[in-house]
C-alpha cells in the first residue's frame, strides 16, 4: 500500500478530513455519496502516478457540517479555495458521481488550477425521456446492489458489518447527499448551460449497465464538454472505480497523460 | 374532554391487493388505481359524516393534508374546510394541517387560513405541520431543508397575521417584497395552531415555547409514547417557567365503538388492520427521507418504528399497544377516562371512519360514540381539566 497520511485541516471555516499519499503530478479526488471512505485500492493505483488528494466533502465523513453548505454551488466555491489554500495546480481532477457532478461544477467556474477532467458516471446534468434509478427511494440492499454488475462484489459490501462509527458516517453522507441532490435529483438545470467553457482535456468514463444514471447520459454529456472523450465499460455498473477498477486507471491516465 | 371528529378521507375503494405489485398506497402506487366516479360518491359521503358530527354535537370537525396516496384524499384540505364552512353551525372546523415546508410561497398559506377563518366568523383552528416522509418524494421538497422551512413560513405567517402590511420578508428560504394579508385572520390575534406530531425533538421544543404554546397533537402512536410525548411536553413547559394546561394536549386515534365488545371487534377488526397495514403502509425510505430530522432524532424515531410499525400489526397488537379503542360505550368510556387521568390531555380527535369502513359503519360508529360515550366523559372530566380552559373560549 502506498504510503499515505491522513490530515485535518481548515479551509473556509471548516475541518475538513484529507487523505493524501504518492508523488508525481497533483490528482484531486473527488468522492461521490457514498464518501471518500478510508484509504482503498483504486486510490493506491491513482497514487502510484501521482500526487492523490482525497478530501472528504464538507458534510460528509469526518469533515465539518458547517453552516453555509446548502447547495453544490456552495460546494464548488469551496474547492476553489482548498485548491488556492492547498497550492494545487496543474491538477488532475477526478470525479466520481456526485464528485463528477462538482468537478463540472468547479470546472466551469475556473480552470486556472485544471489540467485535466475525468468524470466516471457523473450526475448533475439531465437528460429527458430517459429514467433514473432513485437511491434515495431503494432500500440500503437494493442500493448497493443496483449499484454493481457484478453481484460478488454487492454481496461481499453488504456482508460487511458496519461499527456504529461508520454507520453514523453512512447516515451523515447519505443526509449531505440529500442536502445538495433531491430537487432537482441529481442535477443542476443550469449546468448544461456552461459546460462550454470546459477548455481542458475530459475523459468521460460510464459502466454499460450503470441503473442509476443509464449510458444516454454518457452520451449527452460527450456533446456538452468540448472535445471530451466517452469510454463505455463492459459489465460495469455506477461504481466504476470499484467494479472495474483497471479499467478505470486506464482511463485517468489516458487522459492525465495526454495532458502532461 | 373535548370532542373532534377526525377525517382522513381515505380511497376506501383500494384494491387492497395492490400490495402484490407495489410496494406502497404512498408516492408510487400508479393513480390508474383511482376512479374519479368513486371519488365523487366519497367526497361527498364523508362531508356528510363530518356534517353528521356537527350536528351531533362534537366540538370540532377535522381534515387533512396528504399527497399522492390512497391513504387520504385530501392534497387541498382547505377546499374541503371552505365546503365545511357552508355546512356546519357549531363546530369548530379544523385544518390539520397544513404542511408548511412544502410550500414555495407560504404566504398563501396566510391566505387561505384567513379567508377561512373569516368565512367560519372566528370558528376555525389551524395546524401547522412539516408533512410526513412521504410528502417530500411526493412534492420535490428537500427534506434537509424541512425544518428551516417550517420555521420561516410560520414566522412569514404570523408575521403576515398580525404585522400591520406591508412589510418586508427576507428570509433564507422565501423571499418577499411586499406582506401585506388581505383579508386579516377574524380570531385575534389570529387563529388557533395545533401541531400534529408523532413526538420528535425539535418540535416539542419548539411547540412548548412560551411564545407560541401551541396545541400538541400526538397522532397514531403507541400509547407509551404518547404519555412519554406529553410527559416531555410539560417537562419543556417547567423548563421554559410556566405550567403546561391540558387544553395545550391532545391526542389523535382511531377508536369504535358498538354494542358490545364482541360485535365492536367483529366488525371494525379488519378496517382497522387495513388501516394500519394497508394505508397508513409504506417502506421505511419513503417514511423517512434523509435529513428530515436531525442524525439523533432520525436514529430514534427508526429505532421505535423498527419496532412497532415494520411488523404486520394485528387488532390484538393495536390494542396491546394503545393504538387502537375499541368496544363497547362503557369500555370505550372507561379506556378514555384512565386515558385522561393518566395523560391530562383535553382534547381527544377520534378518528371514527378508517379504511374501507362502510357509510353504515361510520354512522353507527359516529351516534354511538355522539350518545353513549361523550356524555359520559363530560359529566365525568376531573374538575381540574375543566378550571383551565382559557376564558377565550
Amino acid at each position: 500500500m502506498a504510503d499515505h497520511k491522513s490530515e485535518t485541516i481548515d479551509i473556509s471555516g471548516c475541518k475538513t478530513a484529507i487523505l493524501r499519499g504518492g508523488s508525481g503530478p497533483t490528482m484531486l479526488f473527488l468522492h461521490g455519496a457514498g464518501g471518500a471512505g478510508a484509504w482503498s485500492p483504486y486510490m493506491d493505483a491513482l497514487a502510484a502516478n501521482f500526487d492523490l488528494v482525497v478530501p472528504s466533502h464538507p458534510g460528509f465523513g469526518m469533515s465539518d457540517t458547517p453552516d453555509w453548505l446548502d447547495n453544490m454551488s456552495d460546494l464548488s466555491f469551496f474547492y476553489l479555495d482548498l485548491m488556492k489554500q492547498l497550492d494545487l495546480t496543474d491538477t488532475h481532477v477526478v470525479g466520481n458521481s456526485l464528485g463528477g457532478w462538482l468537478a463540472m461544477e468547479i470546472a466551469v467556474r475556473s480552470t486556472q488550477r485544471i489540467k485535466s477532467l475525468t468524470l466516471a458516471s457523473p450526475a448533475g446534468i439531465h437528460v429527458q425521456g430517459v429514467p433514473k434509478g432513485d437511491i434515495f427511494l431503494w432500500d440500503p440492499e437494493t442500493r448497493v446492489r443496483n449499484s454493481f454488475v457484478n453481484q460478488t462484489m454487492a454481496d461481499a459490501r453488504l456482508a460487511a458489518v458496519p461499527t456504529d462509527a461508520e454507520a453514523d458516517i453512512a447516515l451523515k453522507n447519505h443526509f449531505t447527499t440529500a442536502k445538495l441532490a433531491w430537487q432537482p435529483r441529481f442535477y443542476n438545470p443550469d449546468l448544461r448551460k456552461w459546460l462550454h467553457r470546459i477548455d481542458v482535456p475530459t475523459m468521460i468514463l460510464w459502466g454499460d449497465s450503470d441503473k442509476i444514471f443509464p449510458v444516454p447520459y454518457g452520451h449527452a454529456l460527450k456533446e456538452l464538454i468540448p472535445g471530451a472523450e466517452l469510454r463505455v465499460i463492459a459489465d460495469c455498473g455506477h461504481l466504476i472505480h470499484q467494479e472495474k477498477t483497471d479499467e478505470f486507471i486506464a482511463g485517468v491516465n489516458a487522459i492525465a497523460g495526454a495532458a502532461s | 374532554m373535548k370532542f373532534f371528529f377526525f377525517h382522513l378521507m381515505p380511497y376506501g375503494a383500494l384494491d387492497l391487493d395492490y400490495l402484490d405489485k407495489h410496494e406502497s398506497p404512498w408516492v408510487t402506487l400508479p393513480n390508474t388505481y383511482y376512479d374519479p366516479k368513486k371519488g365523487f360518491e366519497l367526497y361527498h359521503r364523508y362531508l356528510d359524516e363530518l356534517e353528521l358530527a356537527d350536528q351531533l354535537g362534537f366540538d370540532g370537525v377535522c381534515v387533512n393534508e396528504h399527497h399522492q396516496t390512497a391513504y387520504g384524499m385530501m392534497p387541498a384540505p382547505n377546499i374541503l374546510a371552505g365546503a365545511l364552512a357552508r355546512r356546519t353551525t357549531n363546530a369548530k372546523v379544523c385544518v390539520l394541517g397544513r404542511a408548511l415546508p412544502l410550500i414555495n410561497e407560504p404566504i398563501t398559506i396566510a391566505e387561505e387560513f384567513a379567508m377561512l377563518d373569516n368565512l367560519l366568523g372566528g370558528r376555525f383552528i389551524t395546524g401547522f405541520v412539516r408533512g410526513i416522509g412521504c410528502e417530500y418524494h411526493a412534492s420535490g421538497a428537500n427534506p434537509a431543508f424541512s425544518l428551516e422551512r417550517f420555521r420561516e413560513a410560520h414566522d412569514l405567517i404570523i408575521r403576515a397575521w398580525t404585522e400591520p402590511g406591508p412589510f418586508e420578508f427576507e428570509g433564507k428560504h422565501f423571499h418577499l417584497q411586499y406582506v401585506n394579508c388581505w383579508p386579516r385572520p377574524y380570531q385575534e390575534p389570529h387563529p388557533p395552531i395545533w401541531v400534529p406530531t408523532q413526538g420528535s425533538t425539535e418540535t416539542v421544543e419548539w411547540a412548548a415555547h412560551p411564545d407560541r404554546k401551541y396545541n400538541y397533537l400526538l397522532t397514531f402512536s403507541p400509547i407509551k409514547s404518547v404519555q412519554a410525548n406529553m410527559d416531555n411536553y410539560r417537562r419543556m413547559a417547567e423548563g421554559y417557567g410556566y405550567e403546561s394546561t391540558p387544553d395545550q394536549l391532545g391526542w389523535a386515534t382511531p377508536i369504535y365503538v358498538a354494542e358490545t365488545d364482541a360485535i365492536a371487534r367483529k366488525e371494525a377488526e379488519q378496517h382497522i388492520e387495513d388501516f394500519f397495514n394497508k394505508f397508513l403502509y409504506s417502506p421505511m425510505e419513503y417514511k423517512m427521507p434523509p435529513g428530515y430530522s436531525s442524525l439523533g432524532s432520525y436514529k430514534k424515531v427508526m429505532e421505535q418504528k423498527m419496532r412497532v410499525r415494520m411488523k404486520h400489526l394485528s387488532f390484538d397488537n393495536l390494542m396491546e399497544e394503545g393504538m387502537f379503542i375499541c368496544g363497547s360505550p362503557n369500555t370505550v368510556v372507561e379506556t378514555l377516562q384512565k386515558r385522561e387521568q393518566d395523560m391530562k390531555f383535553e382534547n381527544l380527535v377520534a378518528m371514527l371512519q378508517f379504511g374501507a369502513l362502510s357509510a353504515e359503519m361510520t354512522d353507527k360508529n359516529l351516534r354511538m360514540f355522539a350518545n353513549e360515550v361523550m356524555p359520559k366523559l363530560q359529566a365525568s372530566s376531573p374538575q381540574g381539566a375543566r378550571e383551565t380552559i382559557p376564558a377565550a373560549e
